[in-house]
């Protein structure tokens, strides 16, 4: 800490360069946190799959749809504790840019399924005994302003009645919450028998099945026997992990994840390109000083500390303005998309992994003119005058 | 005679500069008593420089031995090299070498950095060492702002901060117009009478080297010496 002094007056040494550098820096972990958030958004089913659930899709494609019969085969498989089925609503509330994801499914089932969204039991109840009830994510409701009683019109991308209209009306009855701050609630649960008696076409299917295994049982010699047991049918099936499942619902958008790296990937080594030459050159400018630190008494380690602690400093300051906008701008993006793509959250692990890329970043960029003013002889840097 | 501080034995220096070899210094020995102040004198060239910083262990003898108080600097490694510099010996160069982007006060604060001595401490004894050359008002004061002459009063504050023996000046008035050279001269003389300082100052001025006890003549990498006027 007491050279802490002398680091600060040398990192404002040329005003101008340093905060064109801190700028960069700035851009940098801006981008990085909202390229984060958003690639959480896209990976956010994955990192709160449970490994005790499993889901069941039709082998050819997920678009395809499995029969209702499957439910009690599935069921009396051995090893599955409960077996709950969803299916794929797609619509959109009043403008079509109102999308988030709706799914018809069981009311008791969904709510047992999955523990980690927590709803009234006068409220599950009020939904399972009303055929057109609907129950909402708190962030969907504060996102639409909705609250209970409320009739939802949602018009209908896929599933048209059967009076022809495309306007489904839902009560709506519950609002649900979760408490893992990872997870999303910008969803729509309906009553399936409702959905299954209204809709034209596609009667008797489902869009896939969640099954959850008693603890301890094998998930792969399960996934196998649900396989196994509709092997050759119409409609063959393919069991995976939650989080597989999520996975690959993602990559229905692109390997997101990928594009991010690789993005963050360049900007960070064309940081890493900007930084280290405004090292550099701060160094180049400077060597006679180097040689009077070192006269002085400095050695060899304590330069090559003092020029890291300027790079990393550097790196700092501007990391962490950059994070910090753009935590402030995540919360706003959360707000204003939280319905269309649920799950935009920058979490303390992306801020952890932020800071030590600008400690890491510091010092790569500060590697090579530190060690040059290291191995400077004093005799050398005294005569660059 | 009083006990010598520094002794060079049979001490020489030689560069390698591309395929050939210089020498610059040639088994020169040398004896400088405690409470001394030499000046050296010689053409540009004649190794005074290279001989005063053996003396401050900025660089070693390719051969012969330099020891200064206790310490064997030929065979001290670099990291020893620094520590002993940064208790023992001062500097004072032609052109200051102050930091430009701290005061006056933090550029003579910078050798107490190495010490355990708290930023309190640190202060203190940076303001004795500005009063003492006659800069204590100045400390606020970044080198841009201070005329040439205390620029290097600044440098002689950092010079004694840490209370070193050993003061070794490299032209110290070689960038300072007659009347301010000798107000240092007159400064390095009461370091040397008044605080004991001994000093070993290379100038190509005789009438600095007057204000010193005695004068060697180095030329060609050997040592001549005369008695002072």
């Amino acid at each position: 800490m007491k050279y802490f002094g002398l680091v600060w007056k040398n990192v404002w040494r040329k005003k101008a360069r340093t905060l064109l550098t801190i700028l960069s820096v700035f851009v940098a972990f801006l981008l990085f946190a909202l390229l984060n958030a958003i690639g959480h958004a896209f990976k956010a089913g994955v990192d709160v799959a449970q490994a005790e659930r499993l889901v069941v899709i039709d082998k050819i494609s997920l678009i395809n749809p499995l029969p209702i019969s499957y439910r009690n085969k599935i069921a009396s498989t051995p090893g599955v504790a409960a077996v709950t089925h969803q299916s794929w609503f797609g619509g959109y509330y009043q403008d079509p840019r109102n999308q988030f994801a709706q799914f018809p499914t069981e009311p008791y089932g969904y709510f047992e399924m999955y523990p980690e969204h927590v709803i009234s039991k006068e409220q599950l109840d009020t939904w399972a005994k009303t055929r057109t009830g609907a129950v909402v994510g708190r962030e969907l409701a504060e996102q639409f302003g909705w609250k209970i009683g409320d009739r939802i019109p949602i018009q209908a991308t896929i599933w048209t009645k059967a009076d022809g209209g495309r306007t489904w009306e839902f009560d709506l009855v519950g609002i649900f919450s979760t408490d893992d701050p990872r997870g999303t609630t910008a969803f729509m649960l309906m009553n399936y028998d409702y959905f299954e008696e209204a809709r034209a076409f596609g009667k008797g299917t489902v869009g896939w099945y969640v099954l959850r295994i008693n603890k301890g049982a094998d998930p792969v010699a399960i996934a196998n026997a649900v396989d196994n047991e509709f092997a050759n049918s119409p409609n063959e099936t393919e069991t995976s992990t939650e989080a597989a499942f999520a996975t690959s619902f993602a990559k229905q958008f692109g390997n997101i994840a990928l594009i991010v790296q690789l993005i963050l990937g360049a900007v960070f080594f064309t940081l890493l390109l900007v930084a280290g030459n405004t090292m550099a050159q701060s160094i180049r400018e400077r060597i006679s000083e180097i040689g009077v630190l070192k006269t002085l008494g400095f050695t060899d380690h304590t330069v090559l500390g003092i020029v890291l602690a300027e790079s990393v400093l550097i790196m700092l300051i501007g990391g962490v303005l950059g994070l910090s906008i753009g935590w402030v701008l995540v919360q706003g993006l959360g707000q204003q998309m939280g319905a269309f793509l649920p799950g935009i959250f920058l979490g303390p692990s992306a801020l952890l992994i932020g800071l030590g890329c600008m400690i890491g970043a510091g010092v790569l960029a500060g590697a090579f003119p530190a060690i040059k003013g290291m191995r400077l002889t004093i005799v050398d840097a005294l005569a660059r005058r | 005679m009083s006990e010598a501080l520094a002794e060079l034995k049979k001490v020489s220096r030689v560069y390698q500069k591309g395929k050939d070899k210089v020498e610059v210094l040639h088994e020169l020995d040398l004896v400088i008593p405690k409470g001394d102040f030499v000046a050296i004198m010689g053409p540009s060239g004649s190794g005074k420089t290279t001989l005063l910083n053996l003396l401050g262990g900025l660089d070693k003898p390719s051969s012969g031995t330099v020891t200064v108080g206790a310490a064997g600097l030929s065979s001290m490694s670099n990291s020893q090299l620094s520590r002993w510099r940064s208790t023992h010996v001062g500097f004072i160069f032609q052109f200051y070498n102050l930091l430009p982007v701290l005061t006056a006060q933090k550029n003579v604060e910078l050798p107490l950095l190495l010490t355990s001595f708290g930023s309190a401490e640190r202060a203190k004894r940076a303001t004795i060492a500005l009063e003492i050359v006659g800069l204590g008002d100045r400390g606020k004061h970044y080198p841009r702002e201070l005329s040439g002459g205390q620029e290097q009063r600044v440098a002689i504050a950092r010079a004694i901060v840490s209370d070193p023996s050993l003061l070794l000046c490299d032209e110290p008035t070689g960038d300072l117009d007659r009347e301010t050279a000798d107000d240092i001269l007159r400064l390095l003389q009461i370091l040397n009478r008044e605080h004991g300082k001994t000093i070993v100052m290379v100038t190509h001025d005789a009438q600095a080297a007057g204000f010193a006890s005695r004068t060697l003549h180095v030329d060609k990498g050997k040592l001549e010496q005369r008695a002072a006027a």
